[in-house]
This record gives structure tokens, sequence and C-alpha cells, in this order.
């Protein structure tokens, strides 16, 4: 049995990154999602104050979506990870 | 309904057909997350680390055979399920790609995490009802608990964001009018839970 030189598949290519742009966490609007849990996943998970936390809740409310941090692309991989566990539909997007 | 109580948790006072319908409710998201039908690629990779695995496999180059396959696996797609693609969504929304290579490194261990907050909820729940006692860490499980099942309710009910004009457009005798109550019920034991621990 021999080992074939392996193809590792890295998640992304180096080519695809450019490194002037952040990368985004975006929370999606969702009828389910109480608005007093949402704030409260805003202010737990990012240790954002009371108000930041409820104007990006309303955010999402109001205009079906909001950017709740900016960064690199793993930082927003892990909080978008962390969303999920919450339940919140939340994306990765490089900013644009 | 939760109220706070002293170190940051919360307690409420649940009758016995309220511990059972959660206990019901729990079972069918737990059993989602279980699904054989499309299990994540991850979860092999985690069995093949067994201690019994890992004695029989001594050779070096099986095991780096065996880590490169699964590296090269394709990735794992949304699921198919709604509800469960709504427990597990997407990371990347026009990325397919991005999406599956996420999803190959985190779905199983999400999977495992929610089913880790419904266990909390089902071992603090007492059987024949009567008072439950949270920490403060195990009502964050059980916040994110009773949500999973809410999103379960929600995405097979239809739900919208006018919930309460569609629960009073609908005829009582509806056979999908109790799930709506029971729906309305779990959210305002969540937001009470919500208030008792974000104070």
């Amino acid at each position: 049995m021999s080992v074939a030189p392996a193809e590792v598949d890295l998640p992304w290519s180096a080519e695809e990154i450019t490194p002037d742009k952040p990368w985004l966490t975006i929370v999606w609007n969702d009828p389910v999602n109480l608005m007093s849990y949402v704030t409260y996943v805003f202010e737990h998970v990012f240790g954002y104050p009371r108000r930041k936390a409820e104007k990006l809740m309303l955010d999402v409310h109001h205009k079906g979506k909001a950017v709740v941090a900016s960064g690199t692309r793993e930082a927003m991989e892990r909080n978008v990870e962390v969303l999920h566990g919450y339940g919140l539909w939340a994306t990765v997007k490089q900013d644009v | 309904m939760f109220r706070p109580i002293k170190g940051g948790g919360a307690s409420a006072w649940l009758s016995p057909d309220e511990a059972t319908l959660l206990r019901t409710l729990v079972a069918p998201v737990v059993e989602l997350l279980n699904d054989p039908a499309r299990p994540a690629p991850s979860a092999d990779a985690a069995e093949s680390t067994d201690l019994a695995d890992a004695a029989e496999s001594t050779d070096l180059f099986d095991d780096l055979e065996k880590m490169f396959n699964e590296t090269a696996a394709e990735p794992p797609k949304t699921p198919v399920d709604p509800v469960l693609a709504r427990l597990l969504p997407d990371a990347y929304q026009d990325d397919p790609d991005a999406a599956g290579e996420f999803r190959k490194y985190t779905e199983s261990s999400l999977r495992e995490a929610k089913k880790y907050f419904a266990q909390t909820l089902l071992e603090t729940l007492p059987p024949e009802g009567g008072r439950v006692k949270l920490n403060a860490d195990q009502a964050r499980d059980w916040l994110r608990a009773l949500n999973d099942v809410r999103l379960m309710f929600g995405v097979r009910l239809e739900v919208t964001e006018d919930f309460e004009d569609q629960l009073a457009a609908l005829d009582p005798e509806d056979p999908r009018f109790a799930a709506y109550e029971v729906y309305g019920w779990l959210g305002a034991l969540q937001e009470s839970l919500v208030w008792a621990i974000a104070r």
C-alpha cells in the first residue's frame, strides 16, 4: 500500500484573500428568535453593552440583517459557530 | 415562568403536564441531531481515534492515509430536512464551497453542543414537574435548548413575524391550533428565562 501525494484541501486559497478587506459576522432576521434573546446573545457573546446589543438587534429586525462584528476570517468563523450554537442565523462574509 | 435567583441562576415551577410537554418536545430535536441519514464526517474521524482503533492501527502510514482521505473527503452539504438546515445553517451564503468546508470542520461539534444543551434541560427537569432550579450555566443551556425547540416549531409551522395574527386567524378546531399555542408558551417561557438571567 502506498501513500499517494495527497491533495490537502485548504478551506480557501491564498489568492482569494484580500488582506485589506476585513471579514464580517452577519446576523439575519428570523421570525422565531425573540428580540430579548437576540439582545442577550449579543451582550453575552460579544460583551457589548446593553444599548449597543439592542441597537444591533433592532437593525437585524428592521433591516433584515446587521453586521455584528468584523475582523479576521478565523475570528468571524468562530463567532458564527458560537452564534449557531445559540440558534441565531449567522454568516461570514468578506467586506466589499 | 422563570424568576431570577441569587447567584445568577433562575428558577421556575412547572406543572406535571408542562414537564412532560418539555421532555416530549426536546426528544425530536435530539433525534434530528442524531440523524443517521447524513452523519457529519468528523464524527467518523472521532470514532477512528477510539482507543480500540488506535490499538489496532499501529502503522503510522495507515494512520496518515486515513487522515488524508478524511481531509480530502467531499464536504457535507446543507441538511435536507428544513429543521436541521435551520439548526445547522450554512456559514457562507453565496459560497457553497466555503460553506461546505466550514461545515466539515464544525458541524459535528455543533451537533454535540446542541445535544448537550438538550441533555442539560432533560437532566434538570423534574420528571413529575415541580421546581426547576438552574445555575447560570444551566440557565444558558436551557435558553439554547428552548430556542432549538422553538426553531423546530417555527420551521414546521411556518411561523412568521406576525405570529399573534397567525394564531388569532386560526380556527380553534384547526389541528395546528394546539401546536401554535405550545409555540406561544415556549416563547413566553424562554422570554421569562432571558429576563431572569439578563439583569
